[in-house]
């Protein structure tokens, strides 16, 4: 890409920033927390075993992310998981075999799961 | 079909052991017969935090924060909350008691934790700046490059009362502003991103999560000071955080936003990578930048100060990694705004990596102001299997022991000063009554002995001799001269020597010598370790009446020392033992006493 003028920034953000937000509406997200902390509690495996599943389900309309430490560290690997009209949750201890649970029972049978729920920690300050 | 409401319920230990079991029973009971059970679902979490006013409960998607409920609530929180879409007041958590310390205008939120330098850790894909950019990333560079003056935005940051948090709190402005005086020249920018306390890794987190936000932030400063050029300093040993850096950096210049003529501005800015070889040393700044400079790590005497003569004898900012995450949304949202979070001197939030032996261990960011109690009891959800809370250290090696008669003492720069410790950068260890003080303060000296550079008498010398009598009065050996001495050398390192580390380095045998005299009394005169930790002091005995004769603790013992008929009560020889304790895990008659 070429370099932004101050134009394209700005264009750029609120392109983006829809799309941030329009996935939130339409599609589902499950966000895995692969800080140095999460990888070494194992979220390289969850990771995999959840876009496993997923292909084994023939489920497309779930996007799978990365993303920095969430800062529960007693209970890593975290994973967060957004389903439209649903609020969003971040589960705790989360192996390869709740990552499955996550995309058996939270994606496609839209119901929580039980003892891996950790609240979220503080509010929003961007958004 | 998915429900329309959920009731989260604690299913803590904490929260279990207080009837949270029951609760949860009779909520789903409740919701059963209000006829929601389509519509509700009841589900049981993991700890909450808030344990002290457990059981809690949390209602979805509304947020609603229920605290201290009991069985008999069940009926209330349904038909009130579920069916009417009341909110049940009196089970509310009351945010104004929690917020005593803490002045947050204008905003109201149950959670203890308040994000500003992790607002994207855990939310965006660290590798994609287009994600970065989606939340007001280089919205502040816009705003600076474009709108404000070099002064303005020193100015904002003076006002917003932002101060270092790589430990010594030093006014972030105005170290701006001493380096912006410099003639006109090369001039640099530094990121401090050598953090090596043992049991901190804030800075690793915020690299590895947010990237981005430190690179803004480093050329907003480069603007305001009037640098082109900026290291971020951080070990070799975070080999994740170097790789989203490098990563973040390549992004940045691709879109313009390091580089050349910034989005069009005129102003240039380009940062490199230093790697560290990860000595404790070259977190202090003026070794830092010799180890920039390609020379050994050593600190050299101030002044002149960094922003006077820094690298390479240029005028040089050093800030630390979270100090430079907060810069950017200081300068969108207003100094002012800044400044009405925390206390009267100390702005902001801090964060910590809460750690050692608390069941909800994490990497949490709190207001200036918010109360040890509240950071260990509720965000850290108390004391490992139900232990009692001994001491919290604070700033690792340079920093103090705090008793317990603090719990409540509101955390700023000021009121740690007081207590004898430090901000630090934000290491928080929790010990329990199973940690021996002195053997703690061993272990930091230990570490700083190790990481001593050597160049300065006070450190190189005073650290050794301390670290000597602390052994000794682990080894049961240790005078009450031994005292008096310790207590001379910590006087004589916290003035003499050359940089923090030989300053700070007698910090946790000052303050333990303080609050914990008489666990050193014990080691001294009664020749005994409470917490059962230091080898030397310890007796295992075998009770006669208790011991059955199963042989488990014969079996297991590595070195033969114990003796005795099957069925028949054993014994330990004392001389033979090596105090290795496996007979007192292994004994299921609790037969074994150790003293």
């Amino acid at each position: 890409m070429a370099k932004l003028t101050l134009n394209d920034l700005r264009k750029l953000r609120d392109e983006k920033q829809k799309e941030f937000e329009k996935r939130d509406s339409t599609g589902a997200k499950i966000v895995v927390g692969m800080g140095t902390c999460g990888i070494a509690a194992g979220a390289k495996e969850t990771f995999n075993a959840i876009i496993d599943e997923l292909n084994a389900k023939n489920i497309s309309h779930v996007q799978v992310r990365q993303t920095g430490c969430m800062g529960l560290c007693h209970s890593e690997p975290t994973v967060e998981v957004i389903v439209p009209d649903m609020p969003a949750v971040i589960y705790g201890n989360v192996n390869a075999e709740v990552g499955k649970q996550i995309v058996n029972d939270h994606i496609v049978n839209k119901y929580l799961i039980d003892n891996h729920i950790c609240d979220k920690p503080a509010m929003d300050i961007v958004r | 079909m998915a429900y329309k409401q959920y009731i989260l319920v604690c299913g803590g230990t904490a929260c279990e052991s207080i009837k949270g079991g029951e609760l949860f029973d009779a909520l789903k009971k409740a919701v059963k017969a209000n006829g929601l059970a389509n519509e509700v679902q009841v589900v049981r979490t993991g700890c909450l935090g808030f344990c002290e006013k457990g059981p809690v409960v949390k209602i979805l998607p509304q947020d609603t924060f229920y605290v201290e409920v009991k069985p008999e609530d069940a009926e209330v929180i349904v038909k009130e909350h579920l069916v009417e879409g009341r909110v049940v007041s009196r089970l509310l958590y009351d945010t104004k008691q929690s917020k005593a310390n803490v002045a947050i205008e204008g905003i109201d939120f149950y959670q203890k934790q308040f994000r500003i330098v992790l607002r994207n850790c855990g939310v965006i894909d660290p590798d994609k700046i287009d994600e970065y950019i989606a939340r007001d990333g280089y919205k502040a560079l816009e705003k600076v490059l474009f709108e404000m003056k070099p002064q303005d935005v020193i100015n904002e940051v003076s006002k917003s009362g932002l101060r270092g948090r790589g430990g010594a709190g030093f006014p972030t402005g105005k170290k701006w502003s001493f380096a912006a005086a410099q003639p006109a020249g090369q001039k640099y920018m530094v990121c401090n991103a050598d953090e090596g306390d043992p049991g901190a890794y804030m800075d690793r987190s915020t690299l590895e999560g947010d990237p981005h936000s430190v690179l803004e932030a480093m050329t907003i400063a480069g603007y305001a000071i009037g640098a082109s050029k900026g290291f971020i300093y951080i070990r070799a040993e975070y080999p994740l955080a170097i790789e989203r850096l490098e990563n973040a950096l390549a992004q940045a210049r691709e879109y313009g936003l390091l580089g050349d003529d910034i989005l069009g501005s005129g102003f240039s800015f380009d940062i490199e990578i230093r790697l560290g070889a990860g000595a404790f040393v070259c977190g202090e700044e003026t070794a830092l930048l010799a180890s920039i400079e390609g020379n050994r790590g050593m600190p050299r005497p101030r002044p002149p100060f960094p922003a006077v003569k820094g690298l390479w004898e240029r005028p040089t900012v050093i800030n630390n990694v979270e100090t430079l995450a907060n810069i950017p949304v200081i300068l969108l949202k207003g100094g002012l705004w800044f400044s009405k979070i925390g206390t009267a001197t100390s702005k902001g939030t801090k964060v910590f990596a809460l750690t050692g032996k608390v069941n909800n261990s994490g990497l949490i960011e709190v207001p200036m102001g918010t109360t040890l109690r509240e950071i260990i009891f509720d965000i850290g959800g108390g004391i490992r299997d139900g232990k009692a809370f001994k001491a919290a250290q604070t700033g690792g090696p340079s920093g103090g022991i705090i008793p317990p008669q603090f719990l409540d003492t509101p955390i700023d720069y000021e009121n740690l000063a007081k207590i004898g410790s430090i901000m630090g950068s934000g290491g928080l260890i929790v010990m329990d009554e199973d940690d021996c003080i002195p053997n703690i303060a061993k272990f930091y000296l230990d570490f700083t002995v190790d990481e001593s550079c050597g160049k300065c008498a006070p450190c190189r010398i005073g650290g050794r001799k301390l670290l000597n009598y602390l052994g000794k009065i682990c080894d049961g050996e240790g005078t009450h001269e031994d005292i008096e001495n310790m207590r001379a050398i910590n006087e004589a390192m916290s003035r003499a020597s050359l940089c923090g580390l030989g300053q700070t380095a007698s910090n946790p045998v000052q303050s333990s010598l303080l609050y914990f005299m008489d666990e050193y009394l014990e080691h001294i005169d009664d020749r005994r370790c409470r917490a059962g930790k230091c080898r030397n002091l310890l007796r295992y005995t075998i009770d006669k009446t208790k011991c059955v004769g199963c042989t488990a603790c014969a079996r297991i013992c590595p070195s033969n020392a114990i003796t005795g008929e099957r069925r028949q009560p054993h014994t330990i020889d004392n001389e033979v033992c090596i105090k290795c304790g496996q007979c007192y895990e292994i004994c299921k008659f609790h037969a074994i006493t150790r003293a």
